[in-house]
């Protein structure tokens, strides 16, 4: 048989192609496709970070309380509110629409506990002296190299730039959950599938974001320069 | 039957499964927090760190996100480019040890300016 032949039936059937060459619906292909451009927002941030941080000489000022403890709960916090966004979408997947209601609003209330425990660590690094362009005192005098270089300004604007734009990231996320969970009866598997993507890529953030912000800036006593 | 018009509603992997799958992920946050106090040479530290965060990340998309579940074009469509586009942003970083050698030049002639000047 010829090429030409075969070619009526030939696309659709061997490639299996058609209208969804992907096999998932405009909407997820959609959501997929934002997470990778928001990836790319924090792969960015998190590279100038780095930039920043390889050609000056940086402060590693986290105590174990209250920084490295809070960080862990939170990490904690959202590991465990992925674990029960799937609960939900598995949930929904077998049309059980209320035990998926309330996996999604446990999810928010894992989501809305990070960001608590993240504002109250905050709000010590602020009592402490820390602003987006300023050390605090003493900061700056622990971490001065023996060349008498003082650390650099702009651990601040990395910190709360990078943990903020991620809690914003969480904080939205929190709001989507909740106008999913209000809406659960009316949506569509794949709608509910759709915010868990969303919800897991927020905490696949933070685990880029907890160590290489806060694991990478454990005051360990030994002050290295650069 | 129309199976490549029809949209995949089944959600693969049991609840033991994401179970586990959590487990693991704790279990290399607990690693991580370990080795935040073991003194070791900073780039030894950042290259086990992105390690285990690149294996914790694949665990998310994986098993969380459902990727492994999907087609292959799709996740062809996605990582590929990401990674790439990734993998580009790094080609400023070697300016960055440029910048430091040019700001702290005296490091390689430690006695010429300490930084507090006091006039007597």
């Amino acid at each position: 048989m010829s090429t030409e032949a075969r070619a009526g039936h030939f696309p659709a059937v061997d490639w299996e192609g058609g209208a969804f060459p992907y096999r998932v619906g405009h909407r997820k292909l959609g959501m997929w496709l934002f997470i990778v451009s928001d990836s790319l927002t924090f792969s960015a941030l998190l590279i100038g970070y780095s930039y920043l941080r390889a050609s000056n000489v940086w402060p590693t000022p986290f105590p174990f309380y209250p920084s490295i403890v809070f960080s862990s709960v939170m990490t904690f916090c959202l590991l465990s509110s992925s674990l029960t966004m799937v609960f939900g979408v598995s949930a929904s997947s077998k049309g059980d629409k209320a035990k998926a209601r309330k996996w999604i609003l446990a999810t928010i209330f894992f989501g809305v506990a990070f960001i608590v425990l993240h504002l109250i660590e905050w709000n010590h690094l602020i009592h402490e002296g820390l602003r987006p362009f300023y050390l605090p005192e003493h900061w700056v005098q622990a971490f001065t190299t023996t060349d008498g270089v003082p650390p650099s300004p702009l651990f601040g604007a990395t910190f709360f730039a990078i943990t903020g734009l991620h809690m914003f990231h969480v904080a939205t996320g929190a709001v989507y959950l909740l106008v999913v969970a209000a809406r659960v009866n009316k949506l569509k598997h794949e709608d509910i599938e759709i915010s868990g993507l969303y919800w897991h890529f927020v905490d696949l953030v933070w685990m880029f974001v907890f160590p290489l912000i806060y694991i990478m800036s454990v005051d360990v006593g030994h002050h290295a320069g650069l | 039957m129309t199976a490549h018009a029809h949209v995949e509603e089944h959600f693969a992997g049991s609840n033991k499964l994401f179970i586990s799958i959590w487990g693991w992920l704790v279990a290399l946050t607990l690693i991580e927090i370990f080795l935040a106090y073991k003194p070791m040479p900073i780039h030894l530290m950042l290259i086990v760190l992105l390690g285990l965060s690149i294996i914790k990340a694949a665990l998310i998309v994986a098993y969380f996100m459902h990727l492994k579940f999907e087609r292959l074009s799709l996740i062809l469509t996605i990582v590929p480019m990401l990674v790439v586009c990734i993998m580009l942003l790094f080609v400023f970083f070697p300016d960055s040890f440029r910048s430091a050698g040019l700001r702290y030049k005296f490091k390689e002639n430690p006695p010429v300016a300490p930084a507090p000047v006091e006039e007597p």
